[in-house]
């Protein structure tokens, strides 16, 4: 057996605090590089704060988060991206009037210096990745579509192939299939998937049956705390985490639909 | 690049601009060189307010900061300032010496360096200040008309400076050139002209670039943009900073056409009338800025002239109208894309588009 790799990513003893309110208690998480992660666990658990939190939306009130062994939990918002780490937004956070192509160059610039963009030019390179990632998003035909009239399920993949073309080595995706249907959601997970090889992925989601078709190791998070970490079966198997959250996710499904 | 019927269109406007002087009265010619000079500004509003989300109601502390270093100079050419001449203004006020900031002012050549640097860098300075610190929106609106109040109550108190209340007026030359003729009237209308066209080439170059995507897309979602690994401040501060330099450059001409700089033209009131103008001509679309500045400028002429204390309702009116019924202008309902429209006029009723949960 090899050693483990050293993690990509780290959080230590992260706690969150809004006025008063624990978003997240003591929360220590460290990811691998090229390897996914699924997050797991009830409605306000802490999930999307967890990913605020790693991605400088959200101050920790203590703690400390380690990227590519560079402290990072005081960065400014951009340059934590500029580290390599790229988030997709619970509600889609797509550029609304800028057409599908603008979205991925806009996420694809490779030099992000202001003074590089008095040009009308578009790099090769960067034109090239924004054309492959539209095909595998499956968005081809609709290149020139401004994102506001793109369907949910379109605005999803789209985000998503935004935060792949910032070529991040670690993303976040959060529910990156809400308003999805099963066979759309089956290739959400397919598309994740391949991501593996290149990028680092982190995956909230409440959807059980897409949970086991990405087949990743899983955290659960539980009123601001992890409850446990494991496998899909060992998760599935434990009456602590069935008992606070998948009994329940039938429930939490139905209301949220 | 390829010709289209736009192209004829803009000729065409074009072949008619530049015959005007023979084709309207001299009275007329005035109006249409000042309003000209107006729509420069105007684009600029059309850049910062339409394409990056940023409204500011104290252009005309720009237009000011242009309109007065020109005239300043217009006052200073042909006194011989070595023999302790003096504008007649800062004579009638008792003023001993020629104050020290007017003196350079004398270099006619500095003079015109000062109308686009001194707008361009104070709107830069002044917008990064804000900006970087993520005040945006309301709030920047609100802080640029407190500018605008504080920049024409000081100009104005600044009496023996400034020329106070009454501004800076009665120029005979510029370089040696008499302004005054009927020669140069038309000689100006057509350096505004070419500079309209100039500001427009510019700006449709600046919009179709990089840059432009930038920028809409930081009015789209600035934390967004952000979250894709992008500072939005140098964008929105060149942005602005671009737009001050128009006010600037319009501020001159506009002086160099009507003979007169006042704080009149700078202040609270003026401001808004400028963002109208580019409402009703269309925020998104460079020749809806112009042709609204044009539209409300001759309307305020001919109603002004009528009923005088009507005007302030019309615009008042006009603004709501506008910006509830057509929220791209006029210049939107020659626009085929309709999708962006409606993005426009969500955005409208929502303060802040919220992209980023
Ligand atoms: N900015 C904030 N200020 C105060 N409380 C907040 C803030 N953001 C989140 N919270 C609270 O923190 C808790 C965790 O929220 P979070 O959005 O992280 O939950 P989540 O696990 O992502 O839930 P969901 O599954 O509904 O997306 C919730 O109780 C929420 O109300
Ligand atoms: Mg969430």
């Amino acid at each position: 057996m090899n050693a483990t790799p050293a993690p990509i990513l780290m959080m230590e003893h992260v706690t969150v605090d809004f006025d008063g309110f624990k978003a997240l208690t003591d929360v220590s998480l460290s990811l691998s590089p090229c390897a996914l992660r699924v997050l797991i666990g009830p409605n306000g658990a802490g999930k999307s704060t967890l990913c605020d939190t790693i991605i400088g939306r959200v101050r920790p009130s203590s703690g400390k988060i380690t990227f590519k062994d560079e402290v990072i939990t005081d960065l400014a918002e951009q340059e934590i991206v500029r580290r390599g780490i790229c988030r997709k937004f619970q509600t889609p956070g797509v550029l609304p009037t800028l057409s599908v192509m603008e979205n991925l160059l806009v996420s694809a610039r490779k030099n992000r210096s202001f003074f590089r963009t008095f040009t009308t030019k578009v790099p090769a390179e960067e034109r090239e990745s924004a054309e492959s990632i539209l095909e595998k998003i499956g968005l081809t035909d609709r290149r020139d579509v401004i994102a506001a009239d793109l369907a949910h399920g379109e605005k999803q993949w789209l985000e998503i192939g935004m935060v792949v073309a910032t070529d991040a080595d670690l993303l976040l995706l959060d529910e990156p299939t809400a308003g999805m249907g099963p066979q759309d959601t089956q290739r959400t997970a397919e598309l994740i998937l391949s991501l593996l090889g290149r990028h680092a992925v982190l995956v909230i989601d409440h959807d059980m049956s897409f949970v086991e078709a990405l087949n990743g190791y899983v955290t659960v998070l539980h009123q601001g705390q992890i409850l446990k970490e494991g496998s899909v079966a060992e998760i599935r198997a434990d009456p602590e985490v069935t008992a606070v959250y998948l009994g329940r996710s039938d429930d939490d499904d139905a209301a949220a639909a | 690049m390829k010709l289209t019927y736009k192209h004829a269109i803009g000729a065409v406007v074009l072949l008619f601009g530049a015959a005007a002087p023979w084709l309207i009265s001299g009275y007329e010619l005035s109006l249409l060189g000042r309003f000209l000079a107006l729509s420069i500004l105007a684009m600029g509003i059309m850049l910062t307010w339409g394409e990056a989300g940023i409204l500011s109601l104290g252009q005309g502390v720009f237009f000011g900061l242009g309109g007065y270093a020109l005239a300043m100079h217009l006052k200073l050419e042909g006194l011989n300032l070595a023999n302790g001449d003096m504008p007649d203004f800062m004579v009638w006020s008792g003023v001993s010496a020629l104050p020290r900031l007017w003196y350079p002012f004398a270099n006619g050549f500095f003079s015109l360096a000062c109308v686009v640097i001194v707008p361009g860098a104070f709107a830069a300075m002044f917008s990064w200040l804000v900006f970087r610190r993520r005040v945006g929106g309301v709030y920047f609106a609100l802080i640029t008309q407190a500018l605008a109040l504080a920049f024409s109550t000081l100009v104005i108190s600044q009496q023996a400076y400034t020329g106070g209340f009454n501004g800076l007026t009665d120029f005979s030359t510029l370089f040696g050139w008499d302004i005054t003729s009927l020669g140069a009237a038309r000689v100006i209308y057509w350096i505004t002209l070419v500079l309209v066209v100039l500001a427009y080439m510019f700006l449709s170059w600046l919009l179709s670039s990089r840059f432009g995507v930038m920028l809409r897309a930081t009015r789209d979602g600035e934390n967004r943009v952000r979250f894709l690994g992008h500072d939005p401040v140098p964008y929105k501060v060149v942005a602005f900073s671009i737009a001050g330099t128009l006010a600037g450059i319009g501020g001159a001409l506009f002086t160099l056409h009507s003979g007169v700089v006042s704080p009149a033209l700078v202040g609270v009131v003026p401001s808004i009338e400028m963002v109208v103008w580019v409402a009703v001509g269309g925020r998104n679309i460079l020749w809806g800025a112009i042709a609204g500045t044009l539209l409300v400028n001759f309307a305020k002429d001919q109603i002004s002239s009528a009923l005088p204390s009507l005007w302030l309702y019309g615009l008042g009116a006009l603004f709501v109208l506008a910006v509830s019924f057509l929220p791209t202008g006029i210049a939107g309902l020659f626009q085929p894309d309709t999708a962006a429209e409606r993005v426009v006029r969500r955005m409208l009723t929502r303060t802040k588009v919220r992209t980023a949960e």
